[in-house]
C-alpha cells in the first residue's frame, strides 16, 4: 500500500493534568487555536474535523461530542467526525484524518484528541477505563484495568525474566523525560524504589507503574503537501499509518505476551514509509503501565521479543540512546487523557523533528507514534519525517 | 460493571455450566461460544459443547482497588486460566491465599456467587476455579 504525503503543519497542546475550571470544549478551543495560530492558518481554511474521544459519554455524560467541539470553535458547517477506539482513539483520528488528505477528498483538516477525566470519581474512572475490556467475559468477573496489564506483566516476568525493577525503570525514565516538559501532569523525578514502594495496585503493578488520570486536549493540523506550501516552509511529512486489530479479550490472545496488533500495525506502517526499526531516532509509544511500554518497544522491532526490560534498564531508550522512547515523559508522566493520546504523540514527535522540544530535545530525522487500545484490541502506528 | 437480567440470562448456559462451541471444521474449541469460527470465517461448523471445568494458571494478579460489587473481596486473585480442552478464560481463583497461587498450578472449576449488585440488587453466580483437588466431585 502506497500512500500520498500528509504534512503536519501546526500543533497545539492544553496542559495535561487536573484541570478544574476548563471544560471538555473549552479544552479543545484551547489546544485547537494553538494548532491553527502554529500553522498559520484561518478556520475558514479547515475542510474538516476528526476528533479522537474515548468516552464522552460517561466521564462527562456527553455524546455527540464532534458537534459540541465544532460548534464551540466555531468552524461549523464543517464536516466534525468523532472516533472511538478506547485508548486509541487519538491514534485512530489521526489515522482518519490522514486518509481524507491523502486520498484528495480534503485539502486541510483539524485532527483533536480530547479527554475530560475528572469531573467523576476516581472509581467512575476506573469503571469507565475497563470497557476497554470485554465487558462480560473479562469485567463482568471483577477484572480491573490494571488488572489486565498485571496478567501481562506477570506472565512477562515469567517467560523471559524480566524483573520488577526493569518495570520500574520505565516509569523512572519516564518520569525525568516529563520533567523537561512544560505540559507534562508529573514534573518530577521517581527512583525504581520509589515505584516498587509505592502502593500495590494489581500484584505485580503498583501505582507508580500505572498512568493517571488526566484532563487534556491535543490538535495537530493536517494538509497536502501542496497546500502545506502556502504556509510553511518546514512540515514535517506523516509518511506511514498502520493499524491493526486484535482480540479485545486478552485470553482470547494467542500470545498474551506479545502484542500481535502493535506488530502488524507497525510491519504496515514501515512497509508504507519504506523504513524499518533501525530508522526511527525517537518514538511516542503506548506506556499506559510500564509493561505496556515493554510489549511496545518489542512489537515496534527496537529490540527482540521478550527483551524489552533490560534493553530499558540499560537504557537504550532513554535520551540520547540508541532510540529515545517517549521523550515527553510518556502516558506515564505526561498524563493520559486517553482520547487525547495518540493525537499527543504526534504533537510531541512534530516537535522533536523540527527541534523545538527544548530542553528535551534530541537528535531525529525519522519519528514514530503508537497508540493501543485496550489491552491490544487496537494498535495505530504512524511514521513521521522531515 | 453493571449487566440487566437479559444480557445475564443471554449467557447462563456458558456462566453456570462452561458451554463453549466446537468448530467441526479446524476441531479448535471456543469459550465462550462464538457464532463464527475466526480461522474457518465461512466454513465454520460450529456445535455447543460442554467443557471440562479443568486447567492450569497461565497467569495471575491480585486485585487490590476493587470495582463496584467486589469491594468486600478484595484482595481476590484474578486469573487466566488455559482450559485443558485449549480455550483460556479469565476467572477468580478461591480457596486460596494469595502467596500460594503461581503459574502452572493445576486448578479446577467451581460454581459461586460472582457478585452483587447494590443493597438490593440481583446477585449474580458463575464459575470460579480453585486449586484442583484429586477427591472432590466438580461442581460446575
Ligand atoms: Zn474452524
Amino acid at each position: 500500500m502506497k500512500m500520498n504525503k500528509v504534512a503536519v503543519i501546526g500543533v497545539g497542546l492544553t496542559k495535561f493534568g487536573e484541570l478544574w475550571d476548563q471544560s471538555f470544549s473549552d479544552l479543545f478551543v484551547e489546544a485547537g487555536a494553538n494548532a491553527i495560530v502554529d500553522a498559520g492558518i484561518d478556520g475558514k481554511d479547515i475542510d474538516a474535523i476528526y476528533l479522537g474521544n474515548m468516552s464522552g459519554g460517561r466521564f462527562i455524560e456527553q455524546e455527540h461530542m464532534a458537534s459540541l467541539i465544532s460548534d464551540q470553535a466555531g468552524l461549523n458547517p464543517a464536516p466534525a467526525t468523532r472516533i472511538e477506539a478506547a485508548c486509541a482513539s487519538g491514534g485512530l483520528a489521526v489515522r482518519q484524518g490522514v486518509i481524507a488528505v491523502a486520498s484528495g477528498m480534503h485539502d486541510v483538516v483539524v485532527v483533536g484528541g480530547v479527554e475530560k477525566m475528572t469531573d467523576i470519581t476516581s472509581e467512575r474512572v476506573t469503571q469507565t477505563l475497563i470497557t476497554a475490556a470485554d465487558q462480560e467475559w473479562e469485567a463482568f468477573l471483577g477484572m480491573t484495568f490494571p488488572g489486565v496489564y498485571a496478567l501481562i506483566a506477570r506472565r512477562h516476568m515469567h517467560e523471559f525474566g524480566t524483573t520488577r525493577e526493569q518495570l520500574a525503570a520505565v516509569s523512572v525514565k519516564n518520569h525525568a523525560n516529563a520533567k523537561d516538559n512544560p505540559h507534562a501532569q508529573f514534573r518530577f523525578d521517581v527512583t525504581v524504589e520509589q515505584v516498587l514502594g509505592s502502593t500495590m495496585v494489581a500484584d505485580p503493578l503498583t501505582l507508580l507503574d500505572c498512568s493517571p488520570i488526566t484532563d487534556g486536549a491535543a490538535c495537530i493540523v493536517l494538509a497536502s503537501p501542496e497546500k502545506a506550501k502556502e504556509f510553511t516552509d518546514s512540515p514535517v511529512y506523516i509518511t506511514g499509518a498502520g493499524q491493526a486489530t486484535s482480540t479485545i479479550a486478552l485470553h482470547d490472545r494467542e500470545r498474551i505476551t506479545v502484542s500481535d496488533a502493535t506488530i502488524n500495525a507497525a510491519k504496515a506502517a514501515y512497509k508504507m514509509a519504506g523504513k524499518g526499526p533501525e530508522d526511527i531516532d525517537v518514538a511516542e509509544v503506548h506506556d499506559c503501565f510500564t509493561i505496556a511500554e515493554l510489549l511496545a518497544i518489542e512489537g515496534l522491532g527496537f529490540c527482540e521479543i521478550g527483551e524489552g526490560g533490560p534493553f530499558t534498564e540499560e537504557g537504550s531508550t532513554a535520551r540520547g540512546g540508541k532510540i529515545s522512547v517517549n521523550t515527553s515523559g510518556g502516558l506515564k508522566a505526561k498524563g493520559h487523557p486517553v482520547g487525547a493520546t495518540g493525537v499527543a504523540q504526534v504533537v510531541e514527535v512534530v516537535l522533536q523533528l523540527r527541534g523545538e522540544a527544548g530542553k528535551r530535545q534530541v537528535d531525529a530525522d525519522v519519528g514514530l507514534t503508537h497508540n493501543v487500545g485496550g489491552s491490544g484490541g487496537t494498535a495505530a502506528v504512524h511514521i513521521l519525517e522531515k | 460493571m453493571t449487566m440487566g437480567a437479559p444480557r445475564f440470562w443471554r449467557k447462563t448456559q456458558s456462566r453456570y455450566n462452561l458451554y463453549g462451541v466446537k468448530c467441526k471444521s479446524c476441531n479448535a474449541t471456543y469459550f465462550p461460544p462464538r457464532k463464527i469460527c475466526p480461522s474457518c470465517r465461512r466454513a465454520s461448523k460450529l456445535e455447543d459443547v460442554k467443557l471440562t471445568p479443568k486447567g492450569e494458571v497461565l497467569t495471575y494478579t491480585v486485585i487490590r482497588s476493587a470495582p463496584e460489587g467486589f469491594e468486600r473481596q478484595t484482595p481476590y486473585i484474578m486469573a487466566i486460566v488455559k482450559l485443558d480442552e485449549g480455550p483460556m478464560v479469565t476467572t477468580q481463583i478461591v480457596d486460596c491465599e494469595p502467596d500460594e497461587v503461581e503459574i502452572g498450578m493445576a486448578v479446577e472449576g467451581v460454581f459461586r456467587k460472582i457478585r452483587e449488585s447494590g443493597k438490593d440488587g440481583p446477585i449474580y453466580y458463575g464459575f470460579k476455579f480453585r486449586p484442583a483437588r484429586a477427591d472432590k466431585d466438580l461442581a460446575v
